[in-house]
């Protein structure tokens, strides 16, 4: 039996991830059991009028096609592909965009009315939607209101919409698989706190305190059973 | 999975109404002296050891919202089900006023998804008035409830240090954890102006306590609650090993509305609505415990009318529902540039901070009567919904190698580059303190709402005094001082007067406490200082509507520990004879 099937096996038992965690499996089989659990169709810890209202909201469709594709193009404005990763459209930013609306209703009108009030900033200028615009020409509207402390008084709603429309592109990249590893967050994984890294103590001319290092968890008292002396002091 | 009763015993020596950190506490101690117990939930049955109930180490993709808090107000992970609104469950405030009441219907309540702060309250706590004749003094004295606090951290699991402070007493603690790099700078600039730093005090098991609880394997998720149960919440940690252990019936889904009395009086059980399927039961008992949650319990006594009873249980002294009060709360944020384009390492730590500040100051030195703690917050979390906006107002804070400022908002790799240079770069410092207990802060029957399930809703009036308010006022001084002390940049304004100096709306800080109080007095308190009440003997109150002053501490170590102290009682007056 490989170990995939294997693990398939304990997990149809009942034996949570929590036990694989407890005895110390590999984080390859973490990885493993959760993808199976998930295929099994488990959700991500939903109650059921929770796992009702996802199903409903993500049935849903809000944006057209000629939005959708606009917002398909401020994206990866906003996220470019770099030399580190791709770009917004790469890691599904447009998608969780289009699910937001719907879970959040007060986007709706906003967004619906910044990309038309964006298609009537570009038939003023060039006689074309948004979309039908060159990139140098779409840029050029872009940055009448990318810039807050510089944009003219009277792009202020395309100001506001362009700070939204960042700040949900810039989220749904920083938040996917992509924009993590490209940020390079390093936890959600089960370990031990041992403090900051030596090397980064001494680049901000930090030290833990001879206290601090006498009073603080060692990782091989972890698992032994808690006691006390007559003091309340733990032994 | 779950083992939820659904056919009752014909009577039981003790009903418990809620399944939170006072009713869990009172089950554990009374099934195990061997008494007959049903615990009643309103919510449903939870476990975040089975895989259908996690949340905990999920990634934010997992959620189609990143984890937004759209669905649960504490975002998509967070382990209550509930918030601030319940759907066909309402409640009104009187007046203007404003308080906000956060309910969490599931095993276990509230402490699933609880920050785990858990603060004795101190000598001086219990004796307020004396002090500065402000509220009303306890009943009983810090020497009382130490000898159950000291139970409750060796069952339950709390790590911190002995510090010797006469206020923030001593206990049989697990060993910290060390602090973060940017709790090393909080503390550093703290202690510069004069504010003195200790590692926290959180019921997380850095040690293993047990042979039924994992150690902590630093997830910072606590608020997802525990797959190995190293951190504490109710229903893992204790109805659930009450129930194995026998005695025990727990009924999930069943609201009560009604605590059923006598001819003299005197309670006989409850009854509740199976709310899947609205049918009525009911469920006899020798002594009924209500741990509902300060104001479920205050709403649930006042519905429950009786020839003995006309004002509702226990209410002869018309304090039910009185004296409610929650912690008064307010922070700030700051960016750190040192910590710009930080070395990368794993730094979740456990679900909370390693540090703290218990109250330092003298009062009678300052312009307020009572005291506030600091929380602190930063460091290179989980990328949530939320991670990477604002830039249109922060990214001016990043300079280049000349010194030159980047713009504001834009858009690009350099946007991309400028999120990721900032990421883990803000800190934040919460105070959370002491509110007085005043008659005028209520919650009360509303007459012309009921609930869908036909039971009457509460209404709320609840303001601030000038006390409270200068206290907030204090509290942002503090922040702003220890913020620039770290070279921090702060964000935002300092709140002044038109912003109630930026105090979070009354209940928001989930420490609602204060309305069945105990005393001496029947006719200013509802309770006697084992938490019974005055004018029905077998009725009993475990959670924190029996607190006369909140302290400026999390109310939650002493629920718990006032809990175990009713039921030795309990056990003690049944084995006399007298329940």
């Amino acid at each position: 039996m490989d170990r995939r099937e294997h693990l398939k096996l304990l997990l149809a038992g009942g034996v949570g991830a929590g036990l694989f965690l407890a005895t110390g499996c590999s984080q390859e089989d973490v990885q493993q059991s959760e993808e199976i659990l998930r295929d099994a169709g488990f959700g991500y810890g939903r109650a059921d009028y929770e796992a009702e209202h996802d199903k409903k909201l993500l049935a849903d469709t809000f944006f057209t096609e000629t939005e959708f594709e606009m917002v398909k193009v401020l994206s990866d404005i906003i996220i470019p592909a770099d030399e580190e990763s791709g770009s917004a459209t790469d890691a599904g930013v447009p998608d969780f965009i289009e699910f937001m609306m719907k879970d959040y209703p007060p986007f709706q009108l906003v967004t619906r009315g910044g990309l038309m009030w964006l298609n009537n900033q570009c038939n003023s200028k060039f006689g074309k939607t948004f979309l039908d615009c060159t990139e140098p020409e779409r840029l050029e509207i872009i940055d009448l209101i990318a810039w807050p402390d510089r944009a003219a008084p009277e792009m202020q709603f395309g100001v506001r919409f362009f700070n939204r429309m960042r700040d949900l592109v810039a989220t749904g990249f920083f938040t996917s698989q992509m924009g993590v590893e490209y940020l390079d967050y390093r936890g959600n994984r089960p370990g031990f706190w041992n403090g900051v890294p030596d090397e980064v103590l001494r680049n901000h001319g930090l030290e833990y305190d001879q206290k601090t290092l006498d009073e603080c968890i060692k990782e091989e008292d972890r698992y032994r059973i808690a006691e006390w002396d007559d003091d309340m002091n733990p032994v | 999975m779950s083992f939820e009763i659904n056919v009752p015993k014909e009577k039981y020596d003790v009903a418990i109404v809620g399944s939170g950190a006072g009713g869990g506490m009172a089950a554990k101690v009374l099934s195990e002296a061997g008494l007959s117990v049903a615990v009643l939930e309103a919510g449903g049955f939870y476990d975040p050891a089975q895989e259908e109930y996690r949340t905990q180490l999920r990634w934010p993709w997992e959620s189609p919202r990143r984890g937004a808090n759209t669905v649960r107000p504490f975002g998509d992970f967070d382990a209550a089900w509930g918030g601030w609104e319940l759907e066909g469950e309402p409640y009104l405030r009187k007046n203007g006023t404003s308080f906000d009441w956060f309910r969490s219907r599931m095993l276990g309540g509230r402490t699933n998804h609880w920050g785990r702060i858990s603060l004795r309250f101190g000598p001086k706590d219990f004796k307020r008035k004396s002090i500065d004749g402000l509220g009303e003094d306890w009943p009983i004295g810090y020497e009382d409830v130490k000898p159950y606090y000291d139970r409750v951290d060796k069952l339950v699991g709390v790590f911190g240090t002995n510090e010797g402070l006469e206020d923030d007493p001593d206990g049989y603690f697990l060993p910290p954890p060390k602090p973060r790099l940017h709790e090393l700078y909080l503390k550093q600039a703290a202690e510069s102006v004069g504010v003195p730093v200790i590692p926290s005090r959180l019921s997380v098991l850095t040690r293993r306590i047990n042979d039924d609880r994992g150690a902590c394997f630093y997830c910072n998720q606590c608020n997802r609650a525990c797959n190995v149960y190293a951190d504490f919440s109710s229903g893992t940690c204790l109805v659930q090993p009450a129930m194995k252990r026998g005695n025990v019936d727990l009924f999930t889904n069943a609201m009560v509305r009604e605590v059923l009395t006598d001819g003299n009086g005197l309670a006989e059980g409850v009854v509740y609505i199976n709310t899947k399927n609205l049918q009525e039961h009911r469920i006899e008992a020798r002594v009924v415990i209500l741990g509902a949650s300060a104001c479920e319990t205050a709403r649930l006594l006042l519905n429950s009318k009786s020839a003995a009873h006309p004002n509702g249980l226990a209410n002869g002294s018309g304090v039910v529902g009185r004296y409610l009060h929650d912690s008064t709360g307010s922070d700030r944020m700051a960016i750190l540039p040192a910590l710009f384009n930080r070395e990368r390492y794993n730094e979740d730590g456990v679900g909370g901070m390693h540090v703290y500040t218990p109250w330092w100051l003298d009062n009678n030195k300052m312009d307020f009567p009572r005291g506030y703690h600091l929380e602190y917050w930063g460091g290179m979390g989980m990328p949530l919904y939320g991670t990477g906006s604002g830039m249109d107002s922060m990214r001016q804070h990043i300079r280049d190698e000349f010194g030159n400022s980047s713009p504001n908002g834009g858009y690009g790799a350099g946007l991309k580059k400028d999120i990721r240079t900032m990421y883990g770069s803000a800190v934040g410092i919460s105070g959370r303190g002491e509110c007085i207990a005043r008659y005028d802060n209520y919650c009360e029957i509303d007459p012309n709402v009921v609930d869908k399930y036909g039971i009457p809703v509460l209404r709320f009036n609840y303001t601030w005094s000038e006390h409270e308010l200068k206290q907030a006022q204090h509290m942002h001084e503090t922040f702003e001082e220890i913020l620039t002390a770290m070279g921090g940049i702060l964000v935002g304004e300092k709140p002044g007067a038109e912003r109630d100096y930026g105090l979070h709306i009354p209940g928001r800080i989930i420490h609602e406490v204060g309305t069945t109080r105990m005393g001496d007095n029947p006719a200013t308190s509802v309770l006697n200082k084992n938490s019974q009440a005055h004018e029905c003997k077998n009725l009993f109150v475990v959670d924190a509507g029996s607190f006369v002053s909140q302290a400026d501490k999390n109310p939650t170590w002493t629920i718990m520990a006032l809990s175990w102290r009713a039921s030795d009682y309990i056990v003690e007056q049944m084995s006399q004879g007298n329940l």
